[in-house]
């Protein structure tokens, strides 16, 4: 089947507008008689949820944390982007529009990219308007930095928290319509369920995380803004709570999910220091301004960093990458790493590390100068690691961090489920296989604030069917499937923790689909993640009450899904006999070791649809028609 | 026992929920790694309980990397535990040493019940934002974002101020159980900002009223708050809570 994508006909920079004329609108009167269901609360939920109570929409807002503010954008540390051009550098939206297509490896959907990068100066005039304290010159205007993937300085931030702080002002706007009484909030309520009704999303069943219950709320449409699913490797830069569950509960509804297999990896994290580790920290990209990467010359070298002379480094990155150097795309620094460590070269415990040095531009500008540039981030290296930074270089490695896949959606931002919309790091249609840094934020608040609002005025303009009661029987059957299922989870009194499954999964995904992929190793991730599923629902130990705060059994079932979610990944990588962006097939490469693309055969977005457990899904492809951009060959020597 | 791992006796605040009355129960963590955040080292005794069949410990967190505000614990009582300025998810094991006997305790505020052993509700907070804590602008018609210079002095102030997480360390921490130094970083970044001042005498009225309505206890300038805020904000934003709320007191007579 091919995929209807939607995008209006017409010029590129003239869709957003001829949509917006051409769009049907909801009177005033008539919205208030609309509920909209908005799950997560993030910049992208909590952005709709605001601006559509704002419209005069009924809103109900669900998330999982103990409040809207603790969404995982709130550790976006860098910046947002957007085509102001207010340095005068020659930015423009077309420019941000070519790089996002550029960066995303030209597997992206030109219309929606474009439609981003229009709104993109929207976002930062709403965003000041709120009152986020962005970064400023001495003359009161706004300061921007540079990010990788651009020629031109066009990044908004704040300090290191630009998403904190983007997230508190989404977060207040929202809380602005709580008290007025507009949108009624869930917090510390998870969806485990999406309802269809003749086919079309009508409503969601969830689990108060203190009580237990279970119960189904109906409305007009549901709007999932429940972030990525990065997690299913276990060790990431993502939140714990993150995860696949309310985008898998949908795929498995008949929502298609596209392009799993663009997974990314950010080079510099922290690298793992035992089994007990539970999350992954990511250090600013920035620190590859100043510092350089490099690991012995040779494999079992346990000299100190500092006692290894110049003659028996290797600066990998510089030299193989001369023009680039340690400021090297994410994808290309990271699979560099990879391989260093897989020729022995690695550094710290277990060998899954790479120096990063600063003593170069210490020598060079003085410790004061790096301290005033890096000072928050070498703080928190000490306080992980233990190690000062200023003395021995780092170690980092590169670490799980974004999901570009994710549920399929038109120009709506509406997936093949008539209602069923989708929003941020949730979708999948602005990044293509790999995402610049400073682009999630945009492309989150660019969603809720300015996308939504118009095409869900569009839906409802053109659908009869109303909110539907929540005693019809498709409910009711939704609610006997959860209770069933988390009856099971408490029921199996096995050997094993669900953190000891998750482990394993996520290590079994992370070495067979990860940074590097190869036909031979996914078939034996695909042969061997049923059989770990199989035990998890035979042998974990599941303890507590359905009926109470019970935090085991929510990571449950969260890693239930990861379980069947990992196989879909898998395949899809399989699929994909070529290398993009983030999707790295060691048998597609150049003859120095770059990715390969085959536009010939792979210029489309996979969206597969589920067929039951255990199933091959079915694959649907929407072709990736490119109108004004040429499609290139990345390069970075 | 090498240098890198320890033993430790955990005495940790149980409750089964919110109506039962709670106690201290004791276990010992072996074996923890000086490279284990605290949580992690939960992670490992709630590993334990678990192939042992008892009840794990609850406690909140999320993001693990000291921004989202989630996690909380009193440890030694102190809120946040021994390191200034940092969260708990952010203190590591090399923080403690072989053989020492650590206590875990949830935040303990009337205005944040516990939920469930070391999980209290926090929702006070959110009410308090609710009834003031923004700038009401809605989506769409913002002036472009240079029309309104701001010197970058204040810019820098606010967002001293904005950093807060919305822990509630400051509140536990405080022998009154005040909310001042929270109300006080969003009454401060806002108030420090252009974008702030139409709505600046009704915001601190309203915020404060509403702290006093959730039982929060007022501040009596002891400091607590914030030497242990993981984000470092200074009293001198209670200080500006206080003459803001005494002229708008003021002015709306």
């Amino acid at each position: 089947m091919t995929l209807e994508s939607n995008v209006p006909s017409g010029p590129l920079a003239h869709k957003w507008s001829k949509y917006k004329q051409e769009q049907k609108l909801v009177n005033p009167a008539n919205k208030r008689k609309f509920e909209v269901l908005i799950v997560g609360s993030g910049l992208a939920g909590a952005s709709a949820a605001a601006t559509l109570a704002e419209l005069g929409y009924n809103v109900k807002c669900f998330c999982f944390q103990d409040s809207p503010r603790r969404a995982h954008s709130i550790a976006a540390q860098g910046g947002i982007n957007a085509a102001k051009n207010y340095r005068n550098d020659g930015d423009s939206i077309y420019r941000l529009f070519y790089d996002t297509i550029k960066g995303g490896d030209f597997r992206a959907r030109e219309g929606n990219v474009h439609r981003l990068a229009e709104v993109s100066v929207n976002i930062i005039d709403q965003c000041v308007a709120q009152g986020v304290p962005f970064a400023r010159e001495y003359g009161g205007l706004l300061d921007n930095r540079s990010f990788g993937g651009a020629q031109v300085s066009r990044t908004f931030y704040a300090r290191g928290q630009t998403g904190q702080q983007l997230l508190l002002g989404a977060y207040q706007a929202l809380s602005r319509q709580i008290g007025l009484g507009t949108v009624k909030m869930y917090p510390r309520t998870e969806m485990l369920d999406l309802v269809l009704i003749n086919g079309e999303a009508k409503g969601i069943v969830v689990r108060d995380l203190i009580t237990g219950a279970i119960s189904s709320h109906g409305g007009d449409a549901v709007v999932l803004a429940t972030g990525g699913y990065g997690n299913v490797f276990y060790l990431s830069t993502n939140a714990q709570g993150c995860n696949v569950t309310a985008t898998y509960r949908a795929y498995k509804k008949g929502a298609y999910f596209a392009n799993p297999c663009y997974t990314q990896i950010h080079p510099t994290c922290i690298p793992v220091s035992g089994d007990h580790q539970s999350k992954l920290t990511l250090m600013s990209e920035s620190l590859r301004n100043d510092g350089r990467v490099w690991v012995p010359k040779t494999a079992g070298d346990t000299r100190l960093p500092q006692d290894i002379p110049e003659g028996d480094r290797d600066y990998y990155l510089e030299r193989k990458y001369p023009s680039y150097g340690n400021l090297a795309p994410r994808d290309i620094a990271s699979r560099a790493a990879k391989e260093a460590c897989d020729n022995g070269l690695g550094v710290g415990p277990g060998g899954r590390g790479v120096y990063l040095d600063f003593s170069d531009a210490i020598k060079r500008l003085g410790e004061d100068k790096i301290r005033e540039r890096y000072g928050n981030l070498f703080e928190m290296y000490e306080r992980i690691t233990g190690e000062n930074a200023y003395q021995r270089p780092m170690r980092i490695y590169p670490a799980v961090h974004y999901t570009m896949g994710g549920l399929w959606v038109d120009y709506n931002l509406m997936s093949n489920i008539p209602g069923l919309f989708v929003l941020g790091e949730a979708n999948f249609s602005d990044h293509g296989a790999n995402r610049l840094g400073a682009s999630a934020l945009m492309q989150g608040l660019a969603d809720g604030y300015f996308v939504l609002p118009y095409t869900i005025a569009n839906h409802f303009a053109s659908t009869k069917q109303h909110k539907p009661s929540t005693d019809a029987a498709e409910f009711k059957e939704a609610e006997q499937e959860v209770e069933a299922r988390i009856k099971k989870l408490l029921s199996i009194n096995g050997k094993r923790t669900v953190n000891d499954f998750h482990r394993e999964l996520g290590k079994l995904v992370w070495d067979k689909c990860g940074m590097a992929r190869n036909d031979a190793g996914l078939k034996e991730a695909l042969a061997r993640i049923p059989a770990l599923r199989e035990e998890f629902w035979e042998n974990v130990n599941v303890l507590g009450d359905a009926e109470a705060l019970n935090p085991a059994l929510e990571r449950a079932g969260r890693v239930a899904d990861f379980m069947e979610f990992a196989e879909l990944l898998c395949l899809d990588a399989l699929h994909r006999k070529e290398s993009c962006g983030g999707h790295f097939r060691e048998e597609y490469q150049t003859e120095d070791g770059e990715a390969q693309r085959n536009d010939e055969e792979f210029s489309y977005v996979a969206a597969w649809g589920y067929s039951g457990v255990g199933n091959a899904p079915v694959l649907n492809k929407e072709p990736l028609v490119y109108e004004e951009v040429h499609m290139t060959q990345r390069s970075y020597k | 026992m090498s240098e890198t791992t320890m033993n430790l006796t955990l005495r940790v605040w149980r409750q089964k929920n919110a109506q039962s009355a709670g106690t201290f129960v004791e276990y010992e963590a072996k074996n923890i790694s000086v490279d284990m955040s605290f949580l992690e080292m939960l992670d490992v005794v709630n590993e334990e309980l678990t192939a042992r069949g008892e009840d794990p410990i609850a406690f909140d967190h999320d993001c693990r990397e000291g921004i989202c505000g989630m996690c909380s614990l009193t440890i030694n009582g102190k809120a946040h535990g021994p390191l200034e300025a940092t969260t708990t998810c952010q203190l590591h094991m090399r923080s403690f040493k072989n053989g020492d006997a650590i206590t875990v305790e949830p935040w303990r505020a009337k205005p944040f019940p516990v939920i469930k052993d070391l999980v209290t509700d926090r929702s006070a907070f959110d009410r308090i934002i609710q009834v003031g804590g923004f700038v009401s602008v809605s989506t769409g018609g913002a002036p472009d974002g240079n029309a309104l210079p701001i010197p970058k002095t204040d810019a820098d102030a606010a967002m001293d101020a904005a950093q807060c997480i919305g822990c509630g360390a400051c509140v536990a921490a405080c022998k009154n159980a005040s909310a001042m130094l929270f109300v006080a970083a969003k009454v401060g970044h806002l108030g420090l900002l252009p974008q702030g001042q139409t709505e600046r005498d009704r915001r601190v009225l309203h915020m404060v009223a509403q702290m006093d309505e959730e039982g929060f206890g007022n501040c009596t300038n002891i400091g607590s708050c914030s030497a242990v805020c993981p984000k470092e904000i200074g009293q001198d934003f209670i200080s500006r809570l206080n003459r803001d709320f005494l002229k708008a007191s003021l002015r709306a007579k």
